[in-house]
């Protein structure tokens, strides 16, 4: 009885839907390469598409680790500073290296830096393992701030992003590093879906969600686990180089802080974990909430709502949707949009 | 210098005493010897004892389990039946006795190596990668055979998707075997509870092993569902010749099913041979009928 029941809801190859995918993704093409350079306004690039870039992308890295592969990090912020000052210290040490090749050096790093503070991931579960994972942010931070060499020598440890050129263009303006950004995304979010969709990332899954039966059917856990956080770094280490060269220009260690693994954690919960779209759901909401706050408390209280109002605010209705997202909907943001859809699709058939 | 050497003293005196305890059991040594050199023995258990926190779970427990027989261990609650699957499969670690599998001795059984030695099981709770279609919960379940990196996956390289190919056909087979061909593409934490069993012994049939332990696979399920799943053991056991060890609660389905019964009462095993045999012993009447009545309401049909 139960299985005719749920019969129905199986779907069949449909074409419909495959020529709906094609037509979205030619539709980004042209937002992304034709729409936002010629007519996005220099603020919306630079206080809004830049962090948002570059934040999804340090979402996808750690919804990889634990989205997919269930290892709770709170490292996030430290391996994007491995992949920043990685980049700067390559790009300065070593004359005439291509930026791409710069960017690949930097997120191996971090990858080496992940899989070295992954390691405990193969005792600890869980928030044993999170706290674990304090001991990267905490060290990292520690060392660009101690050691001048990886600051060039910076009395207070900032450094600037280098001149950006690909092939001879120069990316400096405000379109030329988003088009920088938004192709470093495009090219490692389609890697990590391939990935997520491949037996890899059904062993993440399988770890996540069983790690016994994992095991015992053969799944190389410990492997995997190390593999998830190698990943997971890398990607994370390569958000780190847009966020400094692309966004920031000029960053310090501090800049790299606690509350910024936190935020990166908070867009995957809000997006929804193992959920690529979320990811992107999820840095779309927190960069943007910051801003219609603002906007929203100037209405309402006028010069009342200075700085130091919207930043508490902010952080109390950010607390406050975590709460109720993680209540109501554990799924994210993610889930949310594909029940809109489905509403939206039932209405209109 | 002194306090080191007598420590050293000690050390060397402890690791003798537990070397001699270790080889204490010769003779069972040599009869595993003799066993697991048989190729008609799939398994071969010898003097399993393990201990929990002082609770002895297993006391020099023997057994052993021929090619193609379906090898029913049953027992009252807490006799030890989860615990002796545990051990074959290396989530346990025995604190006495060897294993030998497929001819390999092993005093600690490698659960992470368990697939390549060609024993699958399934777990008495469900133990499902909740976030998986069926489809791909089953596939896992030949992971062990894969070869591909990740970076093959990712760019789609010829050994890569030949394996996903070879194993797609395979786990098709079980899917049609099993008659799981409608919920396929689900997400397996939304199928009820019996199709979950199901899917479980589908990913451990697609690994094909030569040896299937099954905790329980009947626990919580209606009657026709119990008739249907010891249908399809059966049918694994017929048409795919593996070799099964089957724990089970319900001793109905047990008898009619399984082709010798080993029966585990407070660790010790205390009556193992035909279901004919077994039902007719009194120690198992005694242990069978001492717990009905006192705890849980078994009886022996």
């Amino acid at each position: 009885m139960a299985v005719q029941a749920l019969d129905a809801a199986r779907l069949p190859v449909d074409w419909a839907k495959l020529v709906q995918k094609l037509a979205l993704a030619t539709a980004l093409f042209v937002v992304a390469y034709g729409v936002v350079p010629a007519y996005a306004s220099g603020y919306l690039v630079e206080a809004i598409l830049l962090p948002f870039l570059a934040l999804s992308l340090a979402a996808v890295g750690l919804n990889l680790l634990t989205g997919y592969c269930g290892q709770l990090s709170l490292g996030s912020s430290a391996f994007m500073a491995v992949g920043a000052f990685g980049a700067y210290n390559f790009n300065l040490r070593v004359e005439g290296l291509p930026l791409a090749v710069t960017m690949i050096l930097a997120g191996i790093s971090a990858a080496g830096f992940g899989v070295v503070f992954g390691l405990p991931s193969l005792r600890l579960r869980g928030f044993y393992l999170a706290v674990s994972t304090l001991a990267a942010q905490f060290f990292v931070q520690w060392a660009l701030t101690k050691f001048g060499w990886f600051s060039n020598d910076n009395p207070s440890g900032v450094i600037s992003a280098p001149h950006l050129a690909v092939a001879g263009l120069s990316l400096d303006s405000a379109t030329g590093r988003y088009l920088l950004s938004v192709t470093t995304v495009m090219v490692l979010t389609a890697l990590v879906w391939r990935l997520v969709n491949s037996a890899t990332g059904r062993n993440f899954i399988a770890v996540r969600d069983n790690e016994t039966a994992a095991r015992v059917i053969g799944v190389p856990v410990l492997r995997t686990k190390l593999l998830a956080f190698a990943i997971s770094s890398f990607i994370i280490g390569i958000a780190g180089v847009l966020w400094a060269f692309t966004y920031l220009r000029t960053v310090e260690p501090a800049g790299f802080n606690l509350d910024r693994s936190f935020q990166i954690l908070f867009i995957i919960i809000i997006g929804g974990l193992a959920s690529i779209r979320g990811a992107f759901l999820g840095a779309a909401f927190i960069v943007v909430l910051p801003l219609f706050l603002s906007r929203l408390g100037a209405f309402l209280f006028g010069g009342l709502f200075d700085s130091g109002v919207l930043d508490m605010s902010q952080r109390i209705v950010l607390g406050a949707i975590i709460i109720i997202f993680l209540i109501a909907e554990p799924s994210g943001l993610s889930a949310l949009f594909d029940r809109l859809k489905r509403r939206i699709g039932s209405r209109s058939s | 210098m002194i306090g080191a050497s007598l420590g050293a003293a000690a050390y060397e005196r402890a690791s003798e005493i537990s070397a001699i305890l270790a080889v204490a059991n010769p003779v069972g040594d040599r009869r595993l010897a003799r066993l697991s050199s048989r190729p008609d023995v799939v398994l071969a258990l010898s003097g399993i004892g393990i201990s929990f926190g002082g609770v002895k779970a297993l006391s020099d427990v023997d057994l052993e389990v021929e090619v193609g027989e379906i090898r029913a261990v049953i027992g009252p609650n807490g006799a030890g039946k989860s615990s002796l699957i545990n051990i074959i499969s290396g989530l346990y670690h025995a604190d006495r006795g060897r294993i030998a599998i497929g001819g390999q001795s092993f005093s600690r059984v490698p659960a992470s190596r368990l697939a390549r030695l060609g024993v699958a099981r399934t777990f008495q709770n469900l133990a499902l990668f909740g976030g998986l279609s069926v489809r791909n919960n089953i596939a896992c379940g030949r992971v062990h055979t894969r070869r591909a990196s990740f970076v093959e996956h990712i760019a789609g390289l010829p050994r890569a998707r030949s394996e996903d190919a070879g194993i797609a056909e395979k786990t098709d087979q079980i899917v049609a075997f099993l008659h799981l061909e409608s919920v396929a593409d689900r997400l397996v934490a939304t199928l009820p509870y019996g199709l979950q069993k199901r899917v479980e012994l589908a990913r451990a049939l697609v690994a094909e092993p030569k040896l299937l332990l099954l905790d329980e696979p009947m626990a919580g399920m209606t009657a026709t569902e119990k008739a249907e799943m010891a249908g399809f053991v059966r049918a694994a056991r017929d048409r795919h010749g593996v070799t099964i060890i089957l724990i089970e609660h319900d001793i109905g389905v047990v008898m009619g099913l399984s082709d010798r019964v080993a029966v585990l009462d407070y660790g010790r095993k205390i009556a193992d041979g035909t279901p004919a045999e077994v039902r007719a012993d009194p120690a198992v009447i005694r242990a069978y009928i001492g717990t009905a009545e006192g705890e849980n309401g078994e009886d022996i049909r």
